[in-house]
């Protein structure tokens, strides 16, 4: 469907999501994460889901306030531990979160995949590895794979930084990170940005998401925070 | 004598070929970029999505939405481009990056890599794109130092800490000597106040001589 829903709020851009759900969330540590999105979902109430995202929360903002709120069944990324992560270590060291670590270009391409309609490919990283284990191996031309499977969202939270009335999308420098992949990887794609422009303004030619992969827009203030190692 | 990091790294980046496209992963390897010089035409990647990535971020400059691998604020330089993860691992896995430069727990004299998890039992396993980069950059270059805290060897025979590619690795740079390592073992390149006599003494690995 070619109509894209703008929302009024961050309130209505989150409705809807179902307990259990596994939902995609963008970002690379803070940057590019979807902060108004997440506490929206932190508002809304659904719990038991899974998360898909490179890092597991930084501080108690963000994907850590909504692992605080005890929201979160199962964390799958790819680097948990960070010198701010300490929500995240101590669920996981009480177990009561869940933990599937997956090298960060095999989480990236499996959502492509499922974005994709590829039922699964052979990726050459984590062979040899306790990563690998309970994995099929294939051996082409000479070099060993691992079968890596889709992961598909029910939901993508992504924070982009302009959008048209189409849901097409622009992004900023490295906050880009895991946003297009994601949008193409869920049945609901959820994007926060800080600016909505009118079709026809954003350069055709410079589109990053493409308006099909998007289903819901909501605008959002900027929001500043602290960068660690900022000098 | 042994050299110190700073004198390590302005190696590493001496031993890096002109317009070569570079990944230095994060922590003590990133400082390998403090070394290269602006004619040698040597473009950084960073695995959160950009090429020809600038040194850190100060001041005015800093960006929440431009950092490195490490998450810390860097700056663009002119010809900069930005991509999505996807991209920016199938740069990697592709072979389209030239040399990686990572830190390690342990190598072995065959290439296998051990630098993504300590093996304890309460450790949080965390691999980011260690795997990744070790299995898909052209050459893969380590910086560690030669022993541990408790003195024993970091180039092993065989490595004891989880793998994290198999291998994987051409080079080793250590403050006491650097090594090239692969199918016929590990080769002594250089050394820093010690002879290859006194290496011999202090390591389990078989070493010949460049």
């Amino acid at each position: 469907m070619s109509q894209v829903q703008h929302l009024d709020s961050v309130d209505e851009a989150v409705a809807g999501i179902e307990d259990g759900s596994t939902v995609l969330v963008g970002g690379f540590g803070l940057a590019g994460m979807p902060f108004d999105l997440i506490d929206g979902l932190i508002r809304q109430g659904a719990t038991d889901l899974t998360i898909v995202c490179n890092n597991a929360g930084n501080g108690e903002v963000g994907l850590a306030a909504l692992l605080q709120a005890g929201r979160v069944r199962k964390v799958i990324c790819s680097f948990p531990r960070q010198s701010d992560s300490y929500v995240f270590d101590a669920l996981y060291r009480a177990g009561r979160v869940e933990l599937e670590v997956v090298p960060q270009g095999n989480l990236a391409e499996r959502m492509r995949a499922a974005g994709a309609g590829i039922g699964g490919f052979y990726s050459p990283t984590a062979v040899g590895t306790m990563l690998a284990e309970g994995k099929e191996t294939r051996t082409i031309d000479g070099r060993d794979y691992l079968l890596e499977l889709p992961i598909r969202g029910d939901v993508a939270l992504v924070s982009a930084h302009r959008a048209d009335r189409m849901g097409n999308l622009v992004y900023r420098k490295t906050a880009r990170n895991f946003g297009p992949v994601m949008a193409t990887a869920a049945e609901t794609t959820i994007v926060q940005v800080h600016e909505v422009v009118p079709t026809g303004e954003l350069d055709p030619e410079a589109v990053v998401t493409p308006g099909i992969f998007v289903d819901r827009v909501v605008r959002v203030a900027p929001r500043h925070y602290t960068v660690q190692g900022a000098r | 004598m042994a050299l110190n990091p700073d004198e390590l790294a302005a190696i590493i980046a001496g031993d890096i070929p002109p317009y070569s496209y570079v990944n230095l992963g994060i922590g003590r390897p990133t400082r390998v970029a403090d070394h290269l010089t602006p004619g040698s035409g040597v473009v950084l990647h960073t695995e959160n999505g950009m090429l020809n990535m600038g040194p850190a971020a100060t001041g005015e400059q800093v960006d929440t939405d431009l950092t490195n691998a490490g998450k810390q604020p860097v700056t663009e330089l002119p010809g900069a481009s930005y991509f999505h993860h996807a991209d920016s691992f199938m740069m990697m896995r592709g072979g389209h990056l030239d040399v990686c430069v990572l830190g390690a727990f342990q190598v072995a004299a065959n290439g296998d890599l051990a630098n993504w998890h300590t093996g304890e039992a309460d450790a949080i396993p965390a691999v980011g794109g260690a795997m990744d980069l070790a299995i898909g950059a052209r050459q893969v270059f380590v910086l560690m130092s030669l022993f541990d805290k408790q003195g024993r060897p970091k180039l092993v025979p065989e490595c004891t800490q989880p793998l994290t590619g198999l291998a994987c690795v051409s080079r080793v740079y250590t403050e006491l000597a650097v090594f090239d390592v692969g199918p016929g073992g590990a080769v002594v390149r250089d050394t820093f106040g010690i002879t290859v006599d006194g290496l011999r003494e202090r390591l389990d690995v078989p070493l010949s001589v460049l």
